[in-house]
């Protein structure tokens, strides 16, 4: 299929997958900030979510495939193009590209290692196992998955990973809005730097609060 | 005023190439940065040394051959500026003054300063054209173009394929060259007919010659001195989408 081999094809690929991971964190960010409404909030939603059934199995297989093609192809690209530049110059000056543009394979590197680290975490169970098991069941039936959370992130080393993480994801971000705008078409001229405003000032939004769960519970703001 | 110009020096293309540095002794402000290097090269061709080798033709601004990157920036970074149309008062007495060929995987140095850029014509070669019968002189206003579109299409059409692009470029793409001219030919009647062909075999040409993919860094749109907006790639962009349709 051309898609899958063309230059734009591939950048069009990176862009559908990007904007639908970028839904992905808006509605994870939306769920886990519910830990900031008290105890059974999130444990309600969690109860939610897994009361689906077999759609979060699709849900999951979606999620999977996103993540594949974007990583697959973000690597691909990262590899053809240090090959079509070969020589550096001995004086460059950057004009108008960023540190999150320049950074994009570090950043999402350090989001893919995280995302292990994360599943491991939360979902497998597998890493800080003292503090995921206070998931046991409460009186009313319901996963104790505020203890769960709340617990890992008063581990200063667990939040400090969580951080840095969530500072790369704003990072990658950063490019990422206003590039799948480009990518897609939607650029007039006129209208490029107010949706690079937006992207960075959405980065910002994601970067804050996200970092803001697992601060709120080492620093006891949000007692477990 | 006294300049000291530190110069890629490359004997030929399988020569590794290195920095040398020259002495630019009273040189006029009012000089050009080309006139400058023929003052260059006539004292090293007295004192019995090779010139530098640089490419150059119109001295106008319009043929694109001056493919030097100064100072870090292509053509010196002044905006909407080759390298013959940038002037010595640019500079003041005492600068130093870096002086690369464009760097690409695409553009092999040739000698110095000067690049093969003939990779942007394979591009050109692939799909920038438009095989339509044009007979005899046609009717003024036989075929209506509205003046926003033709004003789009000169927009584009104002590249003059220096290359600047590819050398800003931190991928060393020539995605807004390519995007030039797709998106000229795409919006007029003629270029039409062949536009989904031509988005796919300039763009896969654009990999095939070792250009590399646009990640959207838009230093192409800061290095060009014909102004060529990022705006066109993102018209490549739709016209790709369509003729995937």
């Amino acid at each position: 299929m051309h898609l899958f081999t063309s230059t734009v094809g591939r950048k069009v690929l990176m862009a559908v997958t990007g904007l639908l991971l970028v839904g992905f964190i808006t509605v994870h960010l939306l769920g886990n900030l519910s830990v900031f409404a008290g105890s059974e909030a999130i444990n309600i939603y969690a109860e939610k979510l897994h009361s689906l059934g077999p759609i979060v199995w699709i849900f999951r297989l979606v999620m999977l495939a996103l993540f594949a093609i974007h990583i697959t192809f973000g690597i691909k690209l990262t590899v053809e193009n240090s090959a079509a530049t070969p020589e550096q110059y001995a004086i460059q000056v950057s004009q108008k590209t960023t540190f999150a543009a320049k950074s994009m394979i570090y950043t999402g590197l350090i989001i893919l290692v995280f995302l292990l680290y994360h599943l491991l975490h939360f979902t497998l169970h597998v890493v800080h196992t003292g503090a995921v098991a206070t998931l046991e069941p409460l009186v009313n039936g319901r996963l104790n998955v505020f203890a769960m959370v709340g617990n890992s992130f008063t581990s200063a080393f667990v939040s400090i990973v969580y951080v840095i993480a969530m500072i790369a994801v704003a990072f990658h971000v950063t490019h990422g809005i206003q590039s799948f705008v480009q990518t897609l078409g939607w650029n007039n001229g006129t209208s490029q730097d107010k949706v690079t405003a937006v992207g960075k000032l959405a980065a910002v939004a994601y970067g804050v609060l996200y970092v803001a769960i697992p601060l709120a519970f080492l620093f006891h703001i949000v007692k477990v | 005023m006294n300049l000291t110009l530190h110069v890629w020096r490359q004997k030929g293309p399988e020569d590794k190439g290195k920095l040398e540095t020259y002495q630019a002794k009273n040189i006029s402000e009012d000089q050009s940065f080309l006139e400058m290097l023929d003052d260059v090269n006539e004292d090293l061709i007295k004192t019995g040394k090779d010139p530098i080798a640089f490419d150059h033709d119109c001295r106008e601004g319009i043929c694109g051959m001056c493919s030097q990157v100064i100072n870090g920036k292509p053509h010196g970074g002044q905006e909407r500026t080759t390298v013959c149309q940038l002037h010595m008062r640019e500079f003041k007495d005492g600068d130093e003054i870096f002086i690369e060929p464009w760097r690409a995987k695409a553009f092999p140095v040739q000698k110095d300063l000067i690049v093969d850029r003939s990779a942007l014509e394979k591009i050109m070669q692939a799909g920038g054209y438009t095989s339509c019968h044009t007979g005899g002189v046609a009717d003024g206003n036989a075929l209506l173009i509205p003046k926003p579109t033709a004003d789009y299409a000169m927009d584009a059409a104002e590249c003059i394929g220096c290359g600047a692009c590819v050398a800003s470029c931190p991928n060393s793409s020539a995605m807004l060259y390519t995007s030039a001219k797709v998106s000229q030919l795409a919006v007029l009647p003629q270029g039409k007919g062949e536009a989904k062909a031509r988005v796919k075999e300039m763009t896969d040409t654009l990999l095939t010659e070792g250009f590399g993919n646009c990640t959207n860094h838009y230093e192409c749109q800061e290095a060009c001195p014909k102004g060529i907006s990022v705006k066109f790639i993102a018209k490549l962009n739709r016209e790709y989408l369509k003729s995937l349709a």
